[in-house]
């Protein structure tokens, strides 16, 4: 598991969480451990569902964090229990130095009213309220002033691009306008980290692609931390510093989500990344060589490191003999070969790479 | 009639049986010639003629055996025997309803005519925002009052007034308090389809027993307790209908559950509420016409003298006039319901 990010402290930790639903978890639990059992054992004889084993993941501020699986993987789930709307079965979420699944009622409500904002898949908008009255509804549950909640709801309703449409109700909205008037809700609250349930989903291909590049380029002026759930997988690599794969509710990989891309650690995670574009999405640096002075090659010219491999080909016009020099802004950081992009271009499984390189 | 006599006597009840009267031997006996006369034995009686084993056929087997009216008569003197001292806690509870619908009653008579129908009308316009409806109203009104009926049709409307508001009053906090708790719902709803169920009829009997009949607060209970049932219905189902996305969206941005309530939930349960008031409305008008029989006053009144008197047409005329009444009810109330549904307002 490689972690190459160099963004910030965690914002949050989530240690050894666990979830089960129904009657008596506890006892469920119990058995889950003493026993070994497996989701399908747990559910055959104890009529109870094991959505999140044994979960261990870190937030780091002001990156984003994407966790990615099939449906009925856990991922609502998990991402509940981050602003406790869901209560755990066992384990801990470090937050601020204090423990989230610990803390009173009023605690948990000031840090969902402060520090963590939230977007819904069906963009959970109060369809009796016009868009300006649902942007502010965090300041209004904080009772400030009818004044200051009107100027700050205003003003991030001009960020997502919705000028104009302050007294609309949601339901005069396309989807793609509501989930803006979601996201502008989230802002306004002015929270740290903010919590995106399968956000852009419900959306259409198009309107989706322009979604995520509004939340990319607020997120780099915000520089908030985030988790983003979704399924689907080229979304979760346009977004993700952090990809983390969950699989029947354990976590099976999580990394750098390029190193995700060339060294899937099983077969579900190779079935999930085979089906992408790889060329572009893969990034120059995840292809480079470090340079050696022993070895003397023809370099062509230069190309930096967070190009996909995409550009790299036009560049080089389909000659596979070409080498690049990688650069990171004036440094040169490594070599990139055209062989080795036709290499990485094909989908392998972690072990097979172990076992050709022994 | 004495078929189930061997059922007693094989459970060697004989005795007790007797111990009331000495009848028990010549019935029996009456029975057997009886029999006789058909050419069969006592004992295989036709089974078409089976007399189910109700009490009244035990009796005639079993002297001792109570009869139905001797159950009926117990429950009577039970009643008889808590209402003293349920009166005791109930009246002086009970009074303000007494003082509500006099106070309505006196306001509404006492204001004069010509206040009394444009100050209606207002409402009507205010409520419906609906030119055609206020004609109707204004045309309705005049009409009652043209016919002399006017000062009952607004009794009717005093009675309507204060029971409804109170069935709101009290009915839409049970309403929440039910949608919040599984429990309390379990608990409430067959209570809320025996209020339904029973005939209206019905209701009255108790409260006749515990009030006097020329008490209001007589009429005004059977009133509501009738018509409380679709708001509280109606309130408990909006707030659980209300989408669990935008519930959870609520929770996730710390509003309180008060917020919640009164941010939220009541908000977007109103067009049920709402739907709730109406038939709340329209069965406290069914009800006070039911209620005229223990002195609840308005068109009710004239209904029964019509029934009584056989005057036919004051029958018919009254009964025309609660007609248009409940149409003006109905139509200003749903006006209003259609206005504050999503997709009408704007
Ligand atoms: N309230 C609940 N009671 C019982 N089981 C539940 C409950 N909520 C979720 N589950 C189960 O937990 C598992 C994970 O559900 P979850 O909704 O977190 O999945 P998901 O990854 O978000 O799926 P989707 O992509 O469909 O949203 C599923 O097996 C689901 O059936
Ligand atoms: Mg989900």
């Amino acid at each position: 598991m490689t972690v190459s990010s160099d963004a910030g402290e965690p914002k949050f930790k989530i240690n050894a969480l666990y979830k089960i639903f129904g009657e008596e978890p506890e006892i469920a639990l119990k058995a889950l451990r003493d026993r070994n059992l497996t989701k399908s054992e747990l559910l055959e004889e104890y009529n109870h569902v094991l959505a999140l084993e044994d979960i261990n993941f870190n937030a780091k501020a002001g990156e984003i964090s994407v966790i990615m699986g099939l449906s009925g993987s856990g991922k609502s789930t998990l991402i509940r229990h981050i602003n406790r709307l869901i209560e755990p079965t066992s384990g801990e979420i470090i937050y601020g130095g204090n423990d989230i699944l610990s803390c009173s009622a009023d605690e948990i409500r000031q840090i969902r009213r402060e520090k963590m904002s939230m977007v819904f898949q069906n963009f959970g908008l109060l369809p009796h309220r016009t868009v300006i009255q649902n942007v502010g509804l965090s300041l209004e549950a904080r009772s400030f002033s009818r004044k200051r909640i009107f100027s700050e709801a205003e003003k991030w309703l001009d960020e997502v691009g919705l000028q104009g449409y302050e007294g609309k109700y949601p339901d005069q909205l396309s989807g793609g306008m509501q989930q803006r008037v979601g996201i502008a809700r989230a802002l306004a609250s002015n929270a740290e980290v903010m919590l995106m349930d399968e956000a852009f989903s419900a959306l259409d291909p198009l309107i989706r692609s322009d979604m995520q590049d509004l939340l990319l380029k607020l997120q780099k002026g915000l520089r908030k931390t985030i988790v983003f759930i979704t399924h689907d997988l080229d979304e979760a690599l346009k977004l993700a510093d952090h990809l983390v794969i969950l699989k029947d509710g354990k976590i099976v990989q999580q990394g750098d989500p390029q190193r995700v891309l060339v060294e899937p650690e099983d077969r579900y995670v190779f079935d999930f990344v085979s089906d992408t574009n790889r060329a572009r999405v893969l990034r120059v640096r995840t292809i480079m060589e470090p340079i050696s002075s022993s070895s003397h090659m023809f370099i062509e010219g230069e190309i930096d490191q967070e190009e996909t491999l995409e550009t790299m080909i036009k560049l080089s016009g389909g000659d596979i003999s070409k080498n690049y020099l990688v650069k990171n802004g004036v440094d040169s950081v490594g070599i990139a070969k055209m062989e080795r992009l036709l290499e990485a271009l094909v989908p392998v499984k972690k072990n097979e790479i172990r076992s050709k390189e022994i | 009639m004495s078929i189930y006599e061997p059922v007693f006597s094989a459970f060697g009840l004989t005795e007790w049986c007797q111990g009331g009267n000495g009848k028990g031997d010549n019935l029996t006996s009456l029975t057997d010639l009886v029999a006789k006369a058909r050419g069969e034995g006592s004992a295989n009686l036709s089974l078409w003629e089976l007399p189910f084993p109700s009490m009244d056929a035990l009796h005639a087997s079993c002297p001792a055996f109570p009869k139905s009216r001797e159950l009926s008569k117990g429950i009577e003197n039970v009643f008889l025997d808590i209402k003293d001292s349920l009166s005791l806690v109930l009246d002086p509870l009970t009074q303000p309803l007494s003082w509500l619908l006099e106070g309505s009653l006196w306001l509404f008579e006492t204001t004069p005519w010509w206040i009394m129908i444009p100050a209606l009308l207002a409402i009507v316009m205010l409520v419906g925002r609906s030119l055609v409806l206020v004609c109707f109203v204004a045309a309705g009104l005049i009409g009652f009052a043209f016919v002399d009926y006017y000062s009952f049709a607004v009794q009717t409307l005093a009675v309507i007034f204060v029971c409804s508001l109170l069935c709101v009053i009290i009915g839409v906090p049970i309403g929440i308090a039910m949608s919040r708790s599984n429990r309390l719902q379990r608990s409430v709803i067959p209570i809320l389809d025996m209020l339904q169920t029973l005939p209206a009829f019905v209701y009255l009997i108790p409260l006749i027993f515990l009030f006097s009949v020329t008490e209001p607060k007589l009429y005004g209970i059977a009133i509501i307790l009738y018509a409380i049932v679709p708001v509280i219905r109606l309130t408990d189902l909006g707030i659980r209908l209300v989408d669990v996305e935008v519930l959870e969206a609520a929770t996730a941005y710390g509003l309180t559950d008060r917020q919640k309530l009164t941010k939220v939930q009541i908000p977007l349960a109103l067009p049920n509420i709402m739907a709730g008031i109406n038939q709340t409305i329209m069965m406290s008008l069914s009800m006070v016409v039911i209620a005229s029989l223990v002195s609840a006053p308005g068109l009710g009144v004239l209904v029964l003298r019509g029934i009584r008197n056989l005057e036919l047409g004051v029958g018919l005329l009254s009964g025309l006039g609660i007609v248009v009444l409940a149409i003006i009810l109905d139509r200003t109330t749903k006006l209003a319901l259609a206005r504050i549904t999503p997709g009408h307002r704007r």
